[in-house]
């Protein structure tokens, strides 16, 4: 690579079939002006290390399966140029608050339980469905649909002091997803969700620090989601206890 | 084989950034926020006990460390109430139809002129 203009990569190893510690592995990768920190990551798969394992696919920030820490942030790599950073080194490492399966690949087997915990489906009293689709105006489509735009990058996890501590902590995407259905005017499971969303591990568990929003490569606003789900709750409990014999 | 590796957030994680910190210091006013109501009610209470304390009171009150620590307490107070009122549009986002109100707009309609409204009547009450 002589001549070429050329940037570090300090990249996060782990491998769990041998005994070794977890590592920083340098790498020098050549520096493209246009390149994102997953060519530089695919670049050394293909050219200096085929044993790097990473998760990947859409390269256009649409699939959230880039996600890790790039010097410290929580980022879809895909989305974050190497130019951003050069000529200083850049550091690699898994999305923190997450399990290590191996170098930079996360386990993500409790994010999917979350997301599946709060009912993420139209829940209707109704027994049958509707021969039809359920109409909505626009404006009741406006309610949910930021919350809607979630692509479950974990990024937000990644950010959110709060997971470490409460280990069963909802999280951001899960609640503003739980959030999503219950702002939603087809759906009526907002008391059957209430019963995940009310609690010290869900809602309550948030003190509002607000990186998740910061980093959500897709405006979503799940810190806004969880504070709104607060609010609702907090109506929620106030209406049990003035009116124990109304519907929840 | 070992299983998946663990790793923790950062112990010291409120230190590491800007947007971590600024958290941490509204976190932290509101021990004043807190600690000045707790301070009020005990001075009216005191104040209540007759002219000869209500005096005493009203001398301690001049000076300078009670000074300082009321413009402590004023500068906490300001930075916590204003840090808030800059997420209301956040936690209760106001909607016309299928437009989202401005964040300024519901920050100042549910915040500051209710702030200023409510400080001007105990203001004029003072005064008066
Ligand atoms: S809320 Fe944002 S940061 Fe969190 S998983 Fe969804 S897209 Fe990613
Ligand atoms: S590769 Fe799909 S979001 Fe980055």
């Amino acid at each position: 690579m002589a001549g070429e203009a050329t940037i570090t990569l300090e990249v996060f190893r782990y491998r769990p079939d041998d005994d070794g510690e977890a590592t920083i592995q340098d790498y020098r990768v050549p520096y493209h002006e246009h390149w994102v920190v997953l060519d530089a990551l695919n670049w050394i798969k293909d050219h200096a290390d085929g044993t790097l394992s990473f998760r990947w696919s859409c390269r256009m920030g649409v699939c959230g399966s880039c996600g890790m820490m790039v010097n410290g942030e929580a980022k879809l790599t895909c989305a974050v140029f190497l130019k951003d950073y050069y000529p200083s080194a850049i550091r690699v490492e898994p999305l923190i608050n997450f399990p290590v399966e191996r170098d930079l690949v996360i386990s993500m087997d409790d994010f999917l339980a979350k997301l599946q915990a709060v009912k993420p489906w139209l829940i209707r009293d109704d027994e049958e469905p509707p021969g039809a689709e359920y109409l909505q105006t626009p404006s009741q489509l406006a309610q949910y649909q930021q919350f809607s735009m979630c692509i479950n990058c974990m990024l937000c996890y990644a950010a959110c002091p709060e997971i470490d501590g409460i280990p069963d902590f909802l999280g951001p995407a899960a609640i503003a997803l739980a959030h999503r259905y219950n702002l939603d005017s087809r759906d009526q499971g907002q008391s059957e969700r209430q019963e995940v969303l009310g609690g010290e591990e869900a809602v309550w568990g948030c003190t509002f620090v607000g990186e998740c929003t910061a980093v959500c490569p897709k405006n979503v606003d799940p810190a806004g989601a969880i504070q709104q789900a607060k609010v609702a709750s907090t109506k929620d409990w106030y209406r049990h206890v003035l009116l124990p014999w109304g519907k929840r | 084989m070992r299983g998946p590796l663990r790793r923790p957030f950062p112990r010291d994680w409120f230190v590491r950034k800007g947007a971590y910190r600024r958290f941490m210091a509204r976190e932290l006013t509101s021990v004043f926020v807190g600690g000045y109501i707790v301070f009020l009610l005990v001075w009216l209470h005191q104040l209540g006990q007759g002219p000869q304390q209500y005096h005493a009171l009203v001398e301690t009150m001049r000076h300078p460390l009670a000074v300082m620590l009321h413009a402590l307490a004023l500068l906490a107070a300001l930075y916590h109430s204003i840090t808030w009122f800059n997420l209301t549009p956040a936690v209760m986002p106001l909607r016309i139809g299928e437009d989202r109100l401005p964040n300024a707009v519901v920050a100042i309609a549910m915040g500051y002129l209710p702030w200023v409204a409510v400080s001007g009547a105990i203001l004029w009450g003072v005064l008066r």
